[in-house]
């Protein structure tokens, strides 16, 4: 983290037989325009037929060696702040089971599509301690990555956690994928709970995120400054939503 | 009255909808819902509990589970 993408490669994976090669040409179109506002240029890339439709980015960028953002460098008494709220994973079985408002559903393309480009420039301006971006593993378990390579507890406030609107309902309603049950299982040794957390709200910290924000640890005299200028940079759901506690293995803690 | 679901091989949220679509067809009685994944599982409860059914028995069945749910 805290580089600049300079090339980027296509790698697709199309059920040539099954989709119109229209749906193909959209993808790579997308994928094009993003590139484009990521500043970087498309290189060429690989194509396979598969029986799966999938579709990535293979990047590469530069940064100053003194200045990666790597997800190890978390301290005692650094503020932690989210870029993006929480429940693609949701959302998006929500959208399959076509049980999804017209309205989350374009909130959560839109997040997706978001690129956290924006976010990391405004953050470059502070004195970053870690930096994680939120994916598969969800805020659960990419903050334990982050405590474990740290060796840190992180403190997570639950209530300050930003979740898009509908995704606890549908969470309720048993539309959680099966890749954030098992985030929330594999997390389980390592996160403790102080109180008693609604199950549906750990699911939401364990959602698999698809394009997910960026999770910062920042020293707290900077902290509030810096989450203003997220908020004046239109990144506006972000939030602080917990702090590093102590030294330790590696844990995450749910309040 | 009752019914079964079963949606055994389906991925989610294939077996929530079922279920969904069955509770919608039955207003009480008992209804038994077969999946074979965890995920399917936690769901189907989930779905059942928050439409008011009442989680009788999960009973294992091998790789399988058996999920019974009555409303009166």
């Amino acid at each position: 983290m805290g580089g600049r993408p300079i090339t980027a490669m296509n790698i697709v994976c199309f059920p040539i037989g099954k989709l119109d090669k229209s749906i193909l040409k959209e993808i790579l179109r997308g994928g094009l325009e993003k590139i484009y506002e990521a500043g970087a240029a498309l290189a060429g890339g690989h194509s396979v037929d598969d029986l799966e439709l999938k579709y990535g980015l293979s990047v590469t960028g530069l940064v100053h060696p003194d200045r990666v953002w790597a997800n190890a460098g978390a301290k005692p008494g650094d503020v932690l702040i989210l870029t993006k709220p929480l429940g693609t994973g949701i959302l998006a079985t929500a959208i399959k089971a076509g049980l999804a408002s017209a309205a989350a559903e374009a909130a959560a393309i839109e997040l997706m599509a978001t690129l956290n480009k924006q976010a990391a420039e405004v953050l470059l301006l502070y004195p970053v301690h870690g930096c994680t971006d939120i994916t598969g593993f969800g805020l659960l378990g990419h903050a334990l990555e982050m405590a474990q390579a740290s060796r840190v507890t992180l403190t997570i406030e639950t209530a300050e956690v930003p979740i898009m609107a509908e995704v606890l309902d549908h969470a309720g309603m048993g539309l959680v994928p099966a890749g954030s049950y098992a985030n929330r299982n594999f997390c389980a040794s390592s996160v403790r709970e102080t109180g008693t957390i609604d199950p549906l709200l750990l699911d939401v910290m364990a959602d698999a995120q698809t394009s997910g924000g960026l999770l910062v640890s920042l020293p707290p005299e900077v902290a509030a400054r810096a989450l203003e200028n997220l908020h004046a940079a239109g990144i506006e759901q972000s939030a602080i939503i917990g702090r590093v506690s102590e030294r330790s293995r590696g844990i995450v803690e749910l309040r | 009255m009752s019914a079964t679901v079963d949606a055994r091989g389906l991925s989610c949220p294939q077996p929530v909808l079922m279920t969904l679509d069955t509770l919608k067809t039955v207003d009480h009685g008992e209804i038994v819902i077969l999946v074979d994944t965890d995920t399917s599982k936690e769901n189907v409860i989930r779905a059942a509990s928050s439409k008011g059914w009442q989680v009788r028995s999960v009973q294992p069945e091998g790789i399988e589970y058996r999920i019974t749910v009555a409303k009166v």
